[in-house]
């Protein structure tokens, strides 16, 4: 038989014991402790997006599945130019017919199943492009969400995937706020943007910025003041897409407008 | 205690054991926790310079102007000069080497990308003269009467349609 004091300190051990965060019981690691100590590097990408200069041509597009060898046929791309037509009665209508791989050769609006919707000129209040693409987030969420880090953050801030390492569970797809992954339809694996990471580490600038022949599209290196991307960034006003996920996107935005999401 | 109540423990020890032997023999020794700490750096290291080998194809329009002098500076002054020649003409890989020529777009559908006429009075797109593919000339390709190099000109090598732009 257990008696009161006995049962009182063996409550109280437990209790203790489930206490201790498990984070205590976690293997020392030095590798973390330098990471984490030296957070500070020189470079760090991110994009500017200019919604005034964009026509609508695809031609960044078209490069981009090009370059990195993203099926040209299948319905998915790392980086695609949204239409907005915003009507005098205040209607948002949103289409990127094959996510802009051809450009936009027709006034009507691509509803899918739907069908074409026709607008009339002079109904037209607005009528504009946004190029969209992966974040590059400063707080990734489809990071965290990877069971296995087959996905991770480089020290240059651009999120990548380790192919060989993806098991397909598509976490990562679901968790990202802006659906800027898919599946590879030839890999299997999970697909996104890399910000062309093997031209930026060559001196080259991501393939959709070299394609862009009205300067819609720039990549800049945050960390360095002179860089003309990061003055644009910390001097004009610029806007990030989705700000209140708290995931630090760190694709900006000139001229964007309240309809843009 | 018996016998019968520690042989359940060494087996459970055992699988746990196992599991460890074979984590460490699968997982790559570089993988871990990098620079960006253990929520966004948790990964294997030589993957990185795998995409920093991805290969490079388009090689921007500074190459072709060593070779292709004269459509280089037909393009320099004219109102197509922002457009790059892989644009057009596709990457350039390891040209000429590899591919011997590059791709010539002679399709409707390379122009109207931009001069596709949109009523968005706003916008850029507003700024490029634009047309109606359906009626401007809809049966020739626009290259039969405009020269792509600079548009402001007809095309030296056509002029089948006898009209000039
Ligand atoms: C090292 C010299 C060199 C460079 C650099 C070069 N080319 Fe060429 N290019 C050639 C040669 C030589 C040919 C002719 C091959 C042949 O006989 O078909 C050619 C052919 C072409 C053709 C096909 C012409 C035809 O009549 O079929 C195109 C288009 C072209 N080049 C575009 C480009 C573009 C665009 C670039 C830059 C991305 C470029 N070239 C860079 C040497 C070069
Ligand atoms: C707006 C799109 C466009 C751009 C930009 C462009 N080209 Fe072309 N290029 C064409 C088209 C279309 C033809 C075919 C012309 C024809 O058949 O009359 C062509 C033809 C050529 C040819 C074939 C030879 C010939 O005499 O017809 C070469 C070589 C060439 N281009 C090189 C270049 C180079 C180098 C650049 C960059 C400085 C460039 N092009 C930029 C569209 C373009
Ligand atoms: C990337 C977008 C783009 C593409 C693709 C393009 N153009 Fe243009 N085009 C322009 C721009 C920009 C201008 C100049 C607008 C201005 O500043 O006046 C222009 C001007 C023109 C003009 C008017 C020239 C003048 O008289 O001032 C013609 C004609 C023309 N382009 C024909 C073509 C043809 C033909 C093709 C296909 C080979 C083509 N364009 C492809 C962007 C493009
Ligand atoms: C049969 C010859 C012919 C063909 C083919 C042709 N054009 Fe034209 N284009 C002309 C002529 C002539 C003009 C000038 C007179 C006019 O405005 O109609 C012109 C004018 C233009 C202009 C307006 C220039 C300005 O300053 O406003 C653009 C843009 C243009 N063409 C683009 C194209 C495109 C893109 C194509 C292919 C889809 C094309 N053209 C096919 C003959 C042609």
């Amino acid at each position: 038989m257990i008696n009161r004091r006995e049962f009182c300190k063996k409550t109280m051990m437990i209790a203790g014991g489930l206490a201790i965060p498990l984070t205590a019981l976690e293997i020392f690691d030095p590798r973390r402790l330098h990471a984490e100590k030296d957070g500070k590097e020189k470079v760090r990408w991110v994009f500017l997006v200019d919604i005034n200069k964009c026509v609508g041509c695809g031609l960044c597009v078209k490069a981009c599945k090009i370059e990195n060898d993203v099926n040209w046929d299948a319905n998915v791309t790392r980086t695609w130019v949204e239409r907005y037509v915003v009507t005098k009665d205040g209607q948002v209508n949103i289409d990127s017919p094959k996510g802009c791989r051809d450009g936009f050769t027709t006034q009507k609006i691509d509803q899918a199943h739907i069908g074409l919707k026709e607008i009339k000129p002079e109904d037209i209040a607005k009528g504009f492009f946004v190029p969209k693409l992966c974040n590059h987030c400063e707080n990734p969420p489809c990071v965290q969400v990877c069971p296995v880090g087959a996905t991770y953050q480089t020290q240059e801030g651009v999120v990548l995937v380790d192919r060989s390492w993806c098991i397909g569970c598509g976490y990562c797809v679901m968790g990202c706020p802006y659906g800027v992954r898919f599946f590879h339809p030839e890999l299997h694996v999970a697909e996104k943007c890399t910000l062309c990471y093997h031209r930026l580490s060559q001196g080259l600038k991501s393939a959709c910025v070299d394609a862009c022949p009205f300067g819609a599209r720039r990549v800049g290196n945050i960390r360095d003041p002179e860089d003309p991307v990061t003055k644009i960034i910390t001097m004009e006003p610029v806007n990030v897409l989705k700000e209140e996920f708290g995931t630090k996107p760190q694709v900006f935005y000139l001229g964007s407008s309240k309809e843009v999401k | 205690m018996k016998n019968h109540v520690w042989r359940p423990l060494f087996i459970v020890l055992a699988i746990v054991g196992g599991i460890l032997i074979t984590r460490t023999l699968l997982v790559p020794s570089d993988f871990g926790i990098w620079e960006r700490g253990y929520m966004y750096g948790w990964h294997r290291k030589s993957n990185e310079d795998v995409w920093k080998k991805y290969p490079i194809k388009y090689k921007t329009a500074k190459v072709c102007a060593e070779c292709h002098k004269d459509k280089f500076n037909d393009l320099k002054d004219s109102p197509h000069a922002s457009i790059s020649c892989e644009n057009c003409h596709g990457p350039n890989y390891n040209h000429p080497k590899d591919p011997l020529g590059l791709d010539i777009d002679r399709r409707r559908d390379l122009c109207i990308r931009c001069h596709a006429y949109l009523p968005y009075r706003d916008s850029a797109r507003a700024k490029i003269p634009g047309i109606d593919p359906q009626k401007h000339y809809p049966t020739e390709e626009c290259i039969m009467c405009h020269y792509p190099h600079n548009p402001k000109k007809p095309n030296p090598k056509h002029h089948t349609a006898g009209v000039k732009p």
